[in-house]
């Protein structure tokens, strides 16, 4: 479970095939991963975050990461 | 990682040290056949990673191969200080009329290697030192310059040794100055050097140490040695507790967390970066803290791992409080040691505001960290508290029982 992180992803990105790939492939501790025509976040993964922001490059406003510890 | 003595005198031997005639056996009659080729009376001595050999029995005299069997069957059946002997050294044995002391090591004060030499060999080189330090001399290495015949012969006459000797001494200590650069040992020593009847001079015991981060480096070396990798050389087995440790360490490439070592305290350690780990610990004991363990942590270690460690540590039995305490960090992230720390304390059912007896890592993400640290109520303490002042606090509020922060 994870306890510092949250990510959330817009439907938006699920609508778009390359972005979905390009942030699967861009982060640097796997935290997206592709499951068939969706993206998801792999859950034991989230916390290992290191706020590099690659994938708000990418994918602007439709990804949000959330520090669980400001709110 | 110490060497038997047998490996110790293969590696003089490469450098040109002078050195009895001697095999290694592994049974009684080995030893019978060994005295046999060598022709005359000789020693037997326990190969075992142990000092106080002499004391317990593990070096026995023969002047046949009967006598040598008999010998070789009660020094492998003794064991020495709960190490068991991998064999018998059988060497050939003269008549000694003076023995010498020679060693290199490192001074950690001085920061440089230093070639310890006595012309009082063959006892406590401490006791020397104590007592008669006009026969001992420390001359120091150059980290830059090559060390020289010259050198040799410094940190020998320094003891008052001259002529013929002087030559054939320097040389031998010239020989184990090779040895301790060429193989990163943490101590070369020859005790004692023996002048026997006849003028020869030759290495009567000698006692290496490599550096185990040197040991990727000497593969070759250890796989002609016949040392595979799982032989690790340690003094006693590793606990559950390290197993786990090391396990933590080799799950994740990301970082470094392991080199646990068990101890008996109820003060658990995180410590580590840049040398911190080692200073840290020896602050802890220096404020009359008792340490759990110790450990090493940097490298910017995954969350997953920092808290697989702290876990590890927050569960041995006895282990009340933590201290979590670093070198300032520059590649290890304050935030992510920060989240990988409460994790750990938390999935070991504690509450990090009172098993956190100081969180002292000073660095990079500092203001990131600080946030995590304030939302489980744990006081971070910044680089103005030196890491012996930190360690004090750690130690002081594991004595009260009182929680961090």
């Amino acid at each position: 479970m994870a306890m510092f992180i949250r990510v959330d992803i817009d439907d938006s990105v699920q609508q778009d095939a390359g972005l979905r790939a390009r942030l699967a492939e861009i982060c640097p501790v796997d935290i997206f991963a592709l499951e068939g025509e969706r993206l998801e976040t792999v859950e034991s993964n989230l916390d290992e975050c290191t706020i590099c922001d690659l994938c708000i490059e990418a994918a602007g406003d439709a990804v949000r990461v959330v520090k669980l510890y400001e709110e | 990682m110490r060497f038997y003595e047998h490996e110790a005198k293969d590696l003089l031997a490469r450098h040109g040290v002078p050195l009895p005639q001697r095999r290694v056996a592994l049974t009684p009659e080995d030893a019978a056949t060994a005295t046999s080729d060598l022709g005359g009376p000789v020693v037997l001595k326990s190969q075992v990673l142990s000092g106080g050999r002499m004391k317990a029995g593990g070096v026995r005299f023969a002047d046949t191969p009967e006598e040598a069997a008999e010998a070789a069957e009660a020094i492998l059946a003794i064991e020495i200080n709960g190490l068991q002997p991998m064999g018998v050294l059988v060497e050939e044995r003269g008549e000694v009329e003076q023995e010498y002391y020679a060693a290199v090591t490192w001074d950690a004060a001085v920061r440089r290697p230093v070639v310890i030499f006595s012309d009082m060999g063959g006892i406590d080189i401490e006791e020397v030192a104590e007592q008669h330090p006009e026969h001992l001399s420390r001359t120091h290495l150059s980290n830059l310059r090559p060390f020289s015949d010259f050198e040799a012969k410094l940190a020998v006459s320094r003891t008052g040794v001259t002529g013929n000797e002087l030559n054939r001494l320097s040389r031998i200590v010239g020989a184990l100055v090779q040895v301790f650069l060429a193989y990163d040992l943490t101590l070369a020593e020859i005790n004692p050097i023996g002048r026997l009847a006849g003028g020869a001079f030759v290495a009567l015991d000698s006692h290496v140490d490599m550096e185990e981060e040197a040991r990727g480096t000497h593969a070759r070396l250890l796989a002609g040695l016949g040392i595979p990798d799982e032989d690790t050389r340690q003094a006693r087995p590793p606990t559950e507790f390290e197993i786990a440790g090391a396990q933590v360490d080799a799950a994740d490439t990301r970082g470094v967390a392991g080199r646990v070592v068990e101890f008996g305290g109820n003060l658990g350690l995180i410590i580590g970066a840049g040398g911190g780990s080692l200073t840290l610990f020896d602050a802890v004991r220096g404020a009359g803290g008792d340490p759990a363990n110790y450990c090493e942590i940097g490298g910017n270690p995954s969350v997953a791992k920092a808290a697989a460690l702290t876990k590890l540590v927050m569960s041995k039995p006895g282990v009340e409080k933590i201290a979590v305490m670093m070198n300032v960090v520059s590649n290890t992230r304050v935030d992510i040691m920060a989240r990988g720390v409460i994790k750990g304390v938390i999935e070991a059912g504690r509450d990090p505001a009172e098993a956190i007896a100081i969180f002292r890592i000073p660095g990079s993400w500092e203001d990131e960290g600080v946030k995590i640290l304030e939302r489980y109520g744990v006081e971070y303490v910044d680089r103005s508290v030196s890491m012996h002042e930190a360690a004090q606090r750690a130690v002081e509020k594991a004595a009260a029982g009182t929680g961090g922060g």
